[in-house]
């Protein structure tokens, strides 16, 4: 194809490609970055403002003010809900990554004419409903369960029952995310001509160099993905603690969610909030950034 | 079908496109007349499918004009001029069947009844019994054709083929040949192509312009421009040459020409300079060779080499003769003789003066 | 153990998949059962009683039909308004590209407790009464994004020659977007709608912060999760995943089916 090579260039020239009426996208982007910052970008600025609000006396009333002591006591009295949710969701993705790898490269190059069935079977657990799935597991977990009794036997359970321990906080979280690591990583993968695997293998690379040197890389995109969308809902989960966990597996999520909704503590759930997506945003763009894949939206 | 209605003389003047510091195609006048079927050969990035985008109106020209027969169309909008394209790899509508493909302009343009004029193209086409298949359900010939159909269809004043049969096997791909060439001739319409298939554009065009660079390099039937090469790209790219450089000793009908110490024959009117420093060229095809020491007839050129290859390829034996100035010489010759030479075989390199063409020094590779 | 090392893969990779369907079985075996007290987690005896009478428990039909009606809503309206941004996104050229990415990047990198907690310091700010219209603003918030990023997808993978040959072929701009664009976009935006519909069908966190006293689906389970669920939930739980699942499984078969027709259409000729 001559000249038209640089095709960017050209199709930036043309009026199909790109168009450079700016009015025309300005109309289109209108309602739906209205809508976002009306409702995305407002709220967030609102609730930094009831972070810094002041008790009135009134229970659930509260003035503006800027009291930063907000921040300190919600870090004081939530710290250990904060480090339980990050060492869950952390460990919760590392495990989902284990399990979602198999079954991604299994769909990617094993799978032939099922791809497509084993694809929907991946998203079809999102046709049944989260928390049903989720209470689901303490039917499956039980104390007298199988696999509780199983474990026993083998003396490997501290607490002698995985129900309402953090291993069931865990699971749980494992578990509901695991969709949002497979798809990721397995478009990831579906991208890997496969006969780089046999060149791999054709230059004397074993399968597990092979798949080291040449697979591994190739799917770091859908690796960081993957983890991004496992750990953000994770870490912010409050459903599988609760359903699943004791009073002491409690996360950060828990506390927000009754300092809200419970004890009407306003600027205290507040300043939670906002210290949770300031953690997670500084992670995520520090991850982005390490993992060289800037362009992942 | 007849679609020579309203076919007209293709005009490009002064034409230039730059996307940025990068000029693809620079001052292009060019005409070509009604009815013809022209080619656009060249490398990659010659600015070739930049020109026939500008005449579809995919893309607007820098500079310059288009003119089909006397109407100015360098800015009306693809959807207005009466222009149509072959795509590059088809760019048939995946969601449409065949049928509703080619009626797709007749549509748009508000034909009612478009029945009669698909079904008839259909049938020019030999893709009757298909109409109702989705585009992927088509062999490559089957598409390819399905996109020239949809184009004709609308009875252009000009047809733009895209290296329309880039995407097809060797033995299709001739196959096709034939078949556009057959359906051209029997629509009468202009067909502006564009490749770099050499073999492609010799096989199927009237005319044919090889570009480089944004420009164009010589123009002409194929057999002229084989024959007559004008510039050392054209020599090369179109075909293969063996070039050599001089200077021109004496003029008359046939320059006199030395080079490596060696004297050889140019007639004049196959020359595009005259005096001074020459390159000077000939066809593998035209030469001939000779065991070292055996007798070669008067009046030839001839140049003593050693053969460093020879690859038989049934029909003709192709050699690399390494000359005295080691330079790789390549000859074709016809399996005729009975000896064949072998790698090592000092011979001597002889052909007809009438078969040497010369040109500008400035152009030596 | 040669055949286990060769097979390695496709058997964690099917275990895997049990691994996901295994909570699911028990959610559709719980809707057969009779539980012992009020909580339905261990199996006690077989009875259909459940599935004759799904909406034998009050509010669990209309909590249902509540979550039905916010989802196809929000569906609509997010899918609109996400379509236009993508196309905005992938078409135009503007000021404020590298903004527009990152405001629609950010709701998906934000927990759904600082998204809904974050609007619902709104509402409460504004003294904005909470209900079915406050969480229906919160979900087509949510699927913005999400449609966004699968119809931009499906438009940068669409052969920009499409276009150039219905432009060649008379059509302008308004005839070309209806005939050729937006038919060939539209399975992405369709794909697009049904995740976002789900997402909404589902979702409990920003749903709970942003409800008030209006019970959906979610919520509904929810409660009932501290009082016993009642085995009706079981039964249309599963109900909803057995149609979808079905409605999914048989377009695909049929995809599969005229994919075959195709190849087999193509080695005729």
């Amino acid at each position: 194809m001559p000249a038209m090579a640089p095709s960017k260039k050209s199709s930036a020239s043309t009026g199909v490609g790109v168009r450079r009426r700016p009015r025309t996208a300005y109309l289109l982007l209108i309602p739906g970055l209205g809508w976002l910052s009306i409702f995305f970008v407002v709220p967030l600025i609102s609730l930094f403002a009831t972070s810094l609000q002041a008790p009135t006396g009134k229970n659930g009333v509260y003035q503006a003010a800027f009291q930063v002591s907000n921040y300190a006591e919600a870090i004081a009295e939530y710290w250990p809900q904060f480090v339980r949710s990050f060492i869950y969701s952390g460990i919760a993705t590392v495990l989902a990554l284990v399990i979602a790898y198999p079954l991604a490269y299994f769909i990617a190059f094993r799978a032939g004419k099922w791809r497509a069935l084993l694809l929907v079977l991946v998203v079809a657990p999102f046709f049944a409903s989260f928390l049903l799935r989720t209470y689901a597991w303490r039917t499956i977990l039980a104390d007298e369960g199988f696999i509780t009794s199983f474990f026993n036997m083998l003396h490997l359970l501290p607490e002698q029952r995985i129900l309402n321990t953090p291993i069931a906080v865990v699971l749980g979280l494992t578990y509901n995310f695991l969709p949002f690591m497979i798809l990721p990583l397995y478009a990831a993968l579906e991208r890997i001509d496969p006969r780089l695997i046999e060149a791999a293998g054709d230059l004397y690379a074993s399968p597990f160099t092979g798949f080291r040197k040449v697979v591994w890389p190739l799917s770091l995109p859908g690796v960081v993905a993957g983890t991004l969308l496992t750990f953000i809902p994770a870490s912010g989960d409050y459903i599988n603690a609760t359903l699943l966990g004791a009073p002491s597996d409690r996360m950060v999520g828990n506390a927000i969610q009754t300092n809200f909704l419970q004890f009407r503590d306003y600027p205290i759930a507040s300043a939670l909030s906002f210290i949770l997506m300031a953690i997670i945003l500084t992670l995520v763009f520090v991850y982005i950034r390490r993992a060289g894949t800037e362009d992942l939206v | 079908m007849d679609a020579s209605g309203d076919v007209q003389d293709l005009h490009l003047l002064d034409l230039t496109k730059a996307f940025g510091d990068f000029v693809a195609v620079d001052d292009l006048t060019l005409t070509i007349p009604a009815g013809s079927f022209f080619a656009l050969l060249g490398p990659s990035g010659c600015g070739k499918t930049t020109t026939l985008r500008m005449v579809a109106g995919l893309e607007d020209p820098t500079q310059g004009q288009i003119l089909l027969g006397e109407t100015d169309i360098t800015h009306e909008k693809p959807y207005k001029r009466h222009v149509n394209t072959v795509f590059q790899s088809y760019a048939l509508f995946p969601h449409l069947d065949i049928f509703e493909n080619v009626a797709f302009g007749l549509r748009r343009r508000g034909i009612k009844n478009v029945e009669p004029q698909v079904t008839a193209m259909l049938e020019l086409v030999e893709l009757g019994p298909l109409a109702r298949r989705k585009p992927a359900q088509l062999s490559g010939g089957q598409q390819q054709r399905v996109a020239v159909a949809r184009a004709l269809i609308n009875q252009p004043g000009v047809l733009l083929l895209d290296e329309p049969l880039g995407a097809l096997d060797l033995k299709l791909r001739r196959q096709m040949q034939i078949e556009l060439k057959r359906i051209q001739t029997e629509v009468g319409t202009t067909f502006v192509h564009v490749t770099h298939d050499q073999e492609e554009a010799m096989t199927m065009a009237d005319t044919v312009a090889v570009m480089n660079k944004g420009r164009i390099e010589q123009m002409g039937a194929p057999i002229d421009i084989y024959d007559l090469p004008q510039t050392s790209f054209v020599a090369n790219f179109l075909g293969q040459s063996n070039l050599l450089s001089g200077s021109v000793n004496s003029g008359g009908d046939v320059l006199e020409v030395s080079a490596q110490g060696q004297r050889f024959g140019v007639p004049s009117n196959r020359s595009v300079v005259t005096s001074g420093d020459i390159v000077i060229g000939v066809r593998p095809e035209k030469l001939s060779l000779a065991a070292a020491g055996e007798q070669v007839a008067d009046g030839r050129n001839a140049i003593p080499g050693r053969v460093t290859d020879a690859s038989f390829t049934g029909v003709s034996t192709q050699y690399l003769v390494m000359t005295p100035w080691d330079a790789e010489w390549v000859v074709f010759e016809q399996n005729r003789a009975s000896a064949i030479m072998r790698p090592g075989d000092e011979v001597t390199i002889h052909w007809e003066v009438r078969h040497t063409f010369g040109l500008a020094p400035a152009e030596a590779v | 153990m040669r055949w286990l090392r060769k097979n390695l893969i496709p058997i964690i990779g099917i275990l895997v998949l049990v691994y996901l369907f295994i909570p699911i079985a028990v959610v559709a075996v719980l809707s057969f059962n009779k539980p012992a007290g009020k909580f339905n987690i261990a199996w006690n005896e077989f009875s259909l009683s459940a599935w004759q009478n799904i909406c034998g428990v009050p509010g669990v039909c209309g909590s249902f039909v509540t979550s039905l009606e916010i989802g196809l809503l929000a569906t609509l309206v997010g899918t609109i308004f996400g379509t236009m941004i993508a196309f905005a996104l992938v078409r135009y050229r503007f000021r404020g590209r590298s903004t527009t990415n990152l405001l629609i990047f950010l709701p998906m990198a934000t927990p759904e407790v600082v998204l809904g907690s974050s609007l619902l310091a709104l509402f409460l700010n504004l003294a904005f009464p909470l209900g079915f219209w406050t969480v229906v603003i919160a979900h087509i918030m949510f699927i913005i994004s999400f449609v966004v990023v699968a119809v931009k997808a499906r438009l940068q993978g669409m052969d920009p020659r499409l276009e150039e040959a219905a432009r060649d072929l008379y059509a302008d701009a308004r005839s070309t977007f209806r005939h050729v664009t937006f038919p060939l976009v539209l399975p992405g935006i369709l794909g697009a709608a049904l995740l976002g519909f789900s997402l909404s069908f589902d979702d409990y966190i920003i749903s709970a912060f942003n409800a008030g006293t209006l019970v959906t689906f979610p919520i509904y389970i929810w409660g009932a999760a501290q009082r016993g669920i009642p085995v009706q939930v079981n039964a249309l739980a599963t109900l909803v995943f057995v149609i979808a699942l079905t409605i999914v499984l048989v377009s695909q078969f049929i995809n599969y089916r005229r994919r075959r027709m195709l190849e087999a259409g193509m080695s005729a000729d």
